[in-house]
């Protein structure tokens, strides 16, 4: 059975369907049963998964697509594919139920509505449909694109998944969005087109008549030819990741993106970058990755300081969110560009932690922004009184982004930094400011918005939700001092103003919340999905791997 | 003396039939002009015109199906190859599809000698009036483009561009709005066309002197016989080039492509758009890659600097437009750009016949999404007639989504995003650049592929994230003609976009045996 076109193929349909049906309601109702699908085909796909199999392609299928330019449908799956698609397979329909009423505009969500008054920047009623069939075809372009053994069809997919997310920033996103949205595209295209050169070049000079990444691996042997060919590659993945200091798209877009579709960015659609330099950049152009691996650790050590750094110093929860994930990043490409066993499953799976971490973050974060409409960070305080499980939900993702030992994103931070030392150890414990760091923006943000007294929006218009609509979050607002909430509201429902999770929002959460727990305290199994994979990649560089100092280590965090 | 018997020239009807069908059909037309009555014109020009086309077409399949001749037709004046024949279906096929286009009488004036705004004028729009001319100028044009992009002869391809242009500048001047702005535009493609033209035939001259002969092979063949005039030869090389790089709108000759563009009416600017653009660029392949092939050395670095320039100009000039034809123009300057680095990526036989095709494969994908765009520009009106302003086309995403869409996905394949057909055509000719040792124009187009994103993705922006202004312009309801040809360029796009295989097969068939002399 062909698996993975099947699980590509689901969406895609699910999208056709969704566009065509007729009403809103099941058009969400569609869109969270394929979805659904999709995950149960993915759980299957695991199962039958077999890490220790000499095959290092599983469930491969090849079939001519354009034999003129050596362009094949070849799609198959090692570790690191297999769980970056899982991690794509359950982050869709955990979106899908957070984004339930993000289309409809003001109001959407009768239970909240009651509650709060939308002073909201919610952008106003969107095609609901549309929205739900842009990330059916996101989801079926993420598994495409890691799911592809074919260089070329890599290429497609990664410039192709643009496209829906352009539309979802664009169409679905807070006050500046069209910006955002441009911005977003002409950054990814810019570095897209790079590599197009780079593939195409590729192609001529290995001289093989295919595309297909097996047989390209190691193809080019002129080292000045390797050097820009990964340059081509490189600065593609680095704009996508993105590293420092190709990163100043991301903070926009994240912010301006609707929570859901940022975790899709964020989480998954960034991810690609990094899997990209782990999968190709590293295997096609193993001495050129060696020769640029100095540059790469500094603009990770870098990125890793300043995105923390500048996270700090943010209002904005989502931006504040988007530049942790910088931060994070560096992490990612500094494992991967350690070359060490350890480094290399760290880093694939900080990719995974990262993507549930961050989604949970930015999830809870979207909930907020939807009672309140607004993400200034200053805005909200004494959350944790009104609304203590949004308050504590959000504790925990965000102790996850601090890597608190007990949670999923620790294991894979851990191991990045001891692979990382092994060969680099300046840099690693460079890196490990970042730790530090992430325990002041994290907990500096909680402290502000979820402890103290319960802070009444400074800018209610209860009762005109069309007038408060055009509100913008980077408008500037009436100020109104802290010690004395505006009247009408506080005199109004003056607990109620910040209502708790809801029974739908809960069944978002819980999940996100059980996997980071469970991640990390048994990541055993990802880890030996994983491990095999990072193996066979680091093989094919030719890198002696250092001997641990004492005993075998690679239990680490287990 | 007079035992000198005149021997009669031989002429492959069989092969010429294309031509000679869409040349016979536009005399037949201009008889009708003469003799039928005013209200039965446009009822005979239609079915005239598309069936001349029709056949024209199926001729030029069965001519392919029957094998190529490995000699040039009509005493070697005309080479029916296979370059030609792939051309000659893509000109007319879209040809076909713009007529599609024309058959709207919103489009052109009721009559075109009354003066703008006169008495006369409204006289002739309230009895009715009709140039039906357009349907026989537009198959004389065609048949000039087949003659010109097949030609073996730089004074055939002269007549051809002649014949060509002629009815061009004609139809330009035709809008039935604006049309102060529409005979401007003729007056200007005229004067700079018939500018070019001299410039065409001094350098034929110039040629002629240099190797005694305008057959294309014969200069080919003085190339490496006749020395000591080279001076003739490189202003001769450079004033052809001269003539051939304004019809494809190359800079710096590109300036009237923006305003004649604009002008026009619609429908014929979807047929200049993408019909001439395809003839041109055959005759461009004839005169440098068959007679100067052996000059390459001298007009590479040229052709270098014309097409960085192009691409760059058309690029960035781009951003600055505020009209969606105008900046369509200029999207079609950075196109013809893209295209020029196919011309450059000239070298062994190999080498050759895989430029050629992806020359071939992008002209066919770019034609049938360029007619498509200027489609969907014909429908979106307001009171004046078409809403050329960009401003106008604010929020169309809500008010008729369907036609926003795909308008966003034709320009989409402009900017070259997989899954359309501009990517597989831009894939195709970059890869060929890059094997014909032309990697910093590769490095160039894409850099200039990613600044004419921006202007692509900023009417989607319009389109999909503004809100609609209050008095936006609304869509008309679309003739079946209209709609039809949206439909199929969207299906063109698409399809050549997933499947490209086939189309590729077929220009690489066509390129295979290269040009014959």
């Amino acid at each position: 059975m062909p698996w993975l076109s099947t699980l590509m193929a689901v969406p895609v349909l699910g999208a056709v369907g969704v566009s065509l049906v007729k009403s809103d309601k099941l058009a969400k109702q569609l869109a969270l049963a394929v979805s659904l699908v999709v995950l149960a085909l993915t759980v299957v796909l695991a199962v039958r998964f077999q890490p220790a199999s000499e095959t290092r392609f599983q469930f491969a299928e090849v079939y001519d697509w354009i034999p003129r330019f050596g362009v094949h449908y070849g799609v198959g799956v090692d570790g690191i594919a297999l769980v970056l698609i899982a991690l794509s397979a359950v982050l869709v329909p955990i979106v899908i139920l957070a984004s339930w009423h993000d289309a409809d505009g003001p109001g959407g969500d009768a239970r909240l509505g009651e509650a709060s008054p939308k002073l909201v920047a919610t952008p106003p009623k969107r095609s609901v449909k549309t929205y739900f069939a842009l990330l059916l075809v996101l989801e079926a372009m993420m598994i495409g694109v890691f799911a592809a053994t074919d260089v070329f069809l890599f290429y497609v997919f990664f410039e192709a998944m643009l496209i829906p997310m352009y539309f979802m920033i664009g169409s679905y996103g807070g006050a500046q969005r069209s910006y955002a949205a441009v911005k977003f595209l002409l950054y990814s295209l810019f570095g897209g087109l790079l590599m197009l050169v780079a593939v195409i070049a590729l192609y001529v000079v290995a001289g093989k008549n295919t595309f297909m990444f097996p047989e390209l691996i190691a193809a080019v042997q002129d080292p000045t030819t390797q050097k820009w060919l990964f340059a081509g590659f490189f600065i593609a993945f680095a704009v996508k990741a993105p590293l420092w200091p190709f990163h100043t798209w991301l903070p926009d877009a994240a912010a301006q993106a609707p929570a859901g579709a940022a975790v899709l960015l964020v989480g998954v659609l960034d991810k690609v970058g990094t899997y990209g330099m782990l999968r190709f950049c590293l295997e096609l152009f193993p001495e050129a990755s060696k020769f640029f691996t100095p540059l790469v650790i500094v603009l990770a050590v870098v990125g890793i300081v300043y995105g923390a750094i500048v996270a700090i110093g943010q209002t904005d929860m989502k931006r504040l969110i988007a530049y942790t994930s910088i931060s994070h990043f560096g992490f990612i490409a500094l494992g991967v560009f350690a070359m060490t066993t350890n480094a290399g499953a760290g880093a694939t799976l900080y990719m995974v932690n990262h993507g549930f971490s961050t989604g949970a973050l930015f999830l809870i974060a979207g909930f907020l922004i939807y009672r309140r409409g607004s993400s200034r960070i200053a805005d909200y305080g004494g959350v944790q009184k009104v609304a203590p499980l949004l308050a504590g939900t959000f504790l925990i993702a965000g102790l996850s982004g601090l890597s608190l030992p007990g949670l999923s994103t620790f294991v894979s931070e851990f191991m990045v930094l001891l692979g990382t030392y092994q060969r680099y150890p300046v840099p690693a414990i460079i890196a490990t400011s970042g730790v530090v760091l992430a325990a002041v923006y994290i907990l500096w943000m909680y402290q502000r918005m979820m402890t103290g007294a319960p802070k009444e929006p400074a800018y209610a218009v209860p009762g005109s939700p069309g007038e408060a609509a055009h509100v913008l979050p980077g408008a500037p607002k009436e100020p109104v001092s802290s010690e004395e909430p505006v009247e009408p509201v506080a005199s109004k429902k003056p607990a109620l103003s910040l209502p708790d999770l809801n029974l739908r929002e809960i069944f978002v959460v819980a999940p996100l919340v059980a996997v980071l727990l469970v991640l990390g305290f048994y990541p055993k199994p990802v880890l030996d999905v994983i491990n095999p994979a990072v193996d066979k990649t680091l093989s094919s560089i030719n890198l002696e791997q250092p001997k641990p100092a004492v005993a075998d280590q690679k239990g680490a965090g287990q | 003396m007079n035992d000198a018997i005149i021997q009669p020239p031989t002429i492959e009807y069989a092969l010429l039939s294309p031509m000679l069908l869409v040349f016979g059909a536009a005399i037949v037309g201009v008889l009708v002009e003469a003799f039928a009555p005013r209200y039965l014109r446009k009822s005979i020009h239609m079915p005239l015109t598309l069936l001349a086309l029709v056949g024209a077409f199926l001729m030029t399949v069965l001519n392919a199906v029957n094998g190529l001749p490995d000699a040039p037709a009509a005493m070697g004046s005309v080479a029916v190859d296979g370059p030609s024949l792939f051309i000659w279906g893509i000109i007319l096929v879209l040809a076909l599809v713009s007529t599609l286009l024309i058959n709207d009488e919103e489009q052109f004036v009721a009559q075109a000698a009354a003066v703008p705004g006169s008495p006369d004028e409204e006289e002739a729009i309230l009895s009715g009036y009709a140039q039906t001319e357009v349907y026989p100028l537009l198959l004389f044009s065609v048949g000039g483009m087949l003659l010109f992009a097949s030609a073996n002869d730089l004074l055939i391809m002269f007549v051809g561009l002649e014949v060509m242009s002629l009815p061009l500048y004609l139809l330009c001047g035709l809008a039935r709005r604006r049309r102060l702005l529409s005979q401007e535009a003729s007056v200007k493609y005229f004067l700079l066309g018939a500018f070019s033209s001299a410039f065409f035939l001094y350098g034929m001259a110039l040629i002629y002197g240099y190797a005694g002969s305008v057959d294309l092979r014969a200069i080919s063949a003085s190339l490496s016989a006749v020395s000591g005039q080279e001076t003739l030869l490189l202003i001769g090389t450079a004033m052809l080039g001269i003539g051939l790089l304004f019809k494809i709108g190359a800079a710096p000759f590109q300036a009237w492509k923006p305003d004649v563009y604009q002008g026009a009416p619609t429908a014929v600017t979807a047929l200049m758009a993408s019909t001439v653009l395809v003839a041109a660029f055959g005759a461009v392949l004839r005169v440098f890659w068959v007679a100067l092939g052996g000059l390459e050395w001298n007009w590479k670095p040229v052709m270098w600097g014309v097409a960085i320039l192009t691409m760059i100009v058309g690029a960035i000039l781009a951003i600055t437009q505020t009209e969606i034809k105008r900046m369509l123009a200029y999207s079609s300057i950075a196109h013809a750009g893209f295209l020029l680095t196919g011309i450059v990526a000239v070298g062994a036989a190999e080498q050759n016949a895989q430029a050629l095709s992806a020359i071939l494969f992008y002209l066919a994908a770019y034609g049938f999404t360029t007619v498509g765009a200027f489609a969907v520009v014909t429908m979106v009106r307001d009171a004046g007639g078409e809403a050329g302003h960009l401003s106008r086309w604010a929020g169309l995403g809500k008010r008729s989504p369907v036609l926003a869409g795909i308008f966003a996905f034709f320009l989409l394949a402009f900017a070259g995003i997989p899954l359309t057909s501009g990517f597989f055509g831009k894939y195709a000719v970059f890869s060929a650049a890059v094997a014909g040792d032309a990697l910093p124009l590769v490095v160039v187009g894409v850099v200039s592929s990613a600044i004419a994103a921006f202007f692509y993705v900023r009417v989607i922006v319009l389109m999909f994230f503004s809100e609609p202004a209050a008095d936006g312009p609304s869509i008309a309801a679309p003739t079946v003609g209209t709609s039809a040809v949206v439909a199929l360029a969207a299906a063109a796009t698409v399809v050549l976009g997933i499947f490209p295989q086939p189309v590729l097969d077929l220009a690489d068939q066509a390129a295979s045996a290269l040009f014959i002399r």
